[in-house]
């Protein structure tokens, strides 16, 4: 297993400068036009590389399971993430509780090439999300709207997606999500420069980000969509809601038959805007994960309330 | 009826591999100097560009979906028919004749080694100015991203580029330009620039055969 080797804490190795913002935001920039599959065995991840998943989430339980497994959801036992680390050659992600920046040291340490701090696990922390600038691996946030996205990355977040309702099956909630984020980017492109003060404060972000983004015309990092993509027709809205990618949890080794679906799913993420490519991918690939409606569950079990 | 052909003033068609990775990054790299970049994901929309750049991105992924929607064979014979053509990272896998480590055949087209995730895992990313041979106005910020080590050139491969432990950071092998790093990701447009003259001279040349 390769860890980290003997570079300096200030971020020189022996080739160049490593963790910069743009090394850590550029691996994101690279994943684009891709799926990224959540696996939970070895096995799951080789299905997930054959398929043509850009990266896998390496996790003890899809977020499916963990609703109904209860209890407290914490970051993947060591183990399993380096044997997974070790099985596959595209990048490996893994999951750290929301404040918990022990996790976030952990999993730095096994060599993951991203850390995701999800709302999926149990929150360790009510008020604090991890100050991410610090570390040397990149993270990915979740986020409901512009304020939240900006939120995060004003932590160090070098990429953002949103939300959904992760373990449903069921896409409304990433919509509603992805819809409030580029709702968000128009109203800012709208704007005169002088009101950009009184929104940031609105929004609850640094009015430096918020700047950014109207010179840019999106958010300063690549966005996925994640929590309820269940077939290729999910994925290819999310792209054409403006999603720079797709992250797919249970609904790829819940499904009846997951290898199938996985690169279903990765081949119109390509061509999301072609019907006739969506068609075509959609057909023999069996039933979809059955799924529950995010409407119909109690605000205990909602996920994507978790920081803000 | 002799007289030599003109160079039109039409800028040449650049297009950028559009099946996944950091496609926008080009197609803005390619705007700055005043191009209009086209993405390719379909077989008429190769057949509509003079010159092609192929993307950092996953190279698993991108071999694989250029199999899967049949664009391999052809992307390959237009590339050996002399389209210019340039990889970045993932991109320069897929040029490469020989990747053991990658499990799709690339298009094994230029005489050298790619050694997928050489450098280490996301944590030894790193960046470096580098000198170019070829270009001018100073080293360039290169950016390696879970990049791969080119090695072993043939005969046909001028190196362009090294790393200070030696590995090849860029080369040419005639029409084909190879970059183990992401010029795409930093505001420095010479490396575009510099592709953006071959696919313009192998253009001249191709009318003056004509």
């Amino acid at each position: 297993m390769v860890t980290t080797n003997g570079n300096m804490a200030d971020g020189s190795g022996e080739r160049g400068e490593t963790a910069t913002w743009r090394v850590k935001a550029g691996l994101a920039q690279m994943l684009k036009g891709g799926v990224i599959m959540d696996v939970v065995t070895v096995e799951h991840a080789r299905i997930a590389e054959e398929a043509g998943a850009v990266a896998v989430m390496a996790l003890e339980r899809v977020p499916s399971d963990i609703r109904a497994a209860g209890g407290v959801a914490r970051m993947s036992h060591v183990a399993l993430v380096e044997e997974i680390c070790n099985a596959v050659t595209i990048p490996v992600m893994a999951k750290a509780r929301i404040g918990h920046f022990v996790e976030a040291q952990i999993l730095e340490a096994i060599g993951v090439d991203y850390i995701d701090e999800s709302e999926v696990l149990t929150p360790a922390d009510e008020a604090h999300h991890i100050n991410k600038h610090p570390f040397r691996v990149p993270f990915v946030c979740g986020c409901r709207d512009l304020g939240e996205a900006l939120r995060r990355i004003a932590e160090g977040a070098a990429m953002i997606r949103t939300k959904g309702e992760a373990g449903t099956g069921d896409i409304v909630e990433a919509v509603r999500h992805m819809r409030a984020v580029h709702d968000g980017i128009r109203r800012i492109g709208a704007m005169r420069d002088d009101e950009l003060a009184t929104y940031a404060k609105e929004l609850g972000a640094p009015l430096e980000l918020v700047r950014e983004v109207k010179e840019q015309g999106r958010l300063p990092v690549v966005n996925f969509s994640a929590g309820g993509v269940a077939t290729p027709a999910d994925a290819a809205l999310m792209m054409q809601l403006g999603a720079d990618g797709v992250f797919v949890g249970s609904g790829i080794f819940k499904s009846e038959e997951p290898a199938k679906m996985a690169a279903a799913i990765v081949r119109a993420v390509t061509h999301y805007a072609d019907p006739t490519v969506l068609a075509e991918v959609s057909r023999g690939i069996g039933e979809p994960m059955r799924g529950r409606s995010a409407a119909s569950l109690p605000a205990e079990e909602q996920l994507a309330v978790r920081g803000n | 009826m002799t007289t030599a052909p003109e160079r039109t003033a039409v800028a040449p068609r650049i297009g950028v591999l559009a099946l996944q990775g950091d496609v926008r990054e080009h197609l803005e790299a390619l705007a700055a100097l005043g191009i209009e970049g086209f993405e390719v994901r379909t077989l008429a929309e190769l057949d509509d560009v003079d010159g092609l750049i192929i993307p950092g991105g996953e190279s698993t992924t991108i071999a694989r979906l250029l199999l899967i929607f049949e664009m391999h064979e052809s992307l390959r014979a237009r590339i050996e028919a002399g389209m210019p053509v340039w990889g970045t990272c993932a991109g320069a896998i897929l040029l490469a004749e020989r990747a053991p480590d990658l499990d799709r055949p690339t298009l094994a087209l230029m005489d050298m080694l790619a050694e997928r995730n050489a450098y280490g895992r996301q944590v030894d990313s790193f960046e470096v100015d580098l000198d170019i041979s070829g270009l001018d106005g100073g080293p360039l910020r290169a950016v390696f991203i879970r990049a791969p080590r080119l090695a072993e050139p043939g005969l046909g491969v001028e190196v362009l580029a090294r790393l200070e432990d030696g590995s090849i950071a860029a080369c040419r092998q005639g029409h084909m330009l190879a970059t183990a790093f992401h010029p795409e990701l930093t505001t420095d447009g010479r490396l575009h620039a510099y592709f953006l003259a071959m696919t313009e001279e192998a253009l001249a040349a191709a009318r003056a055969s004509r």
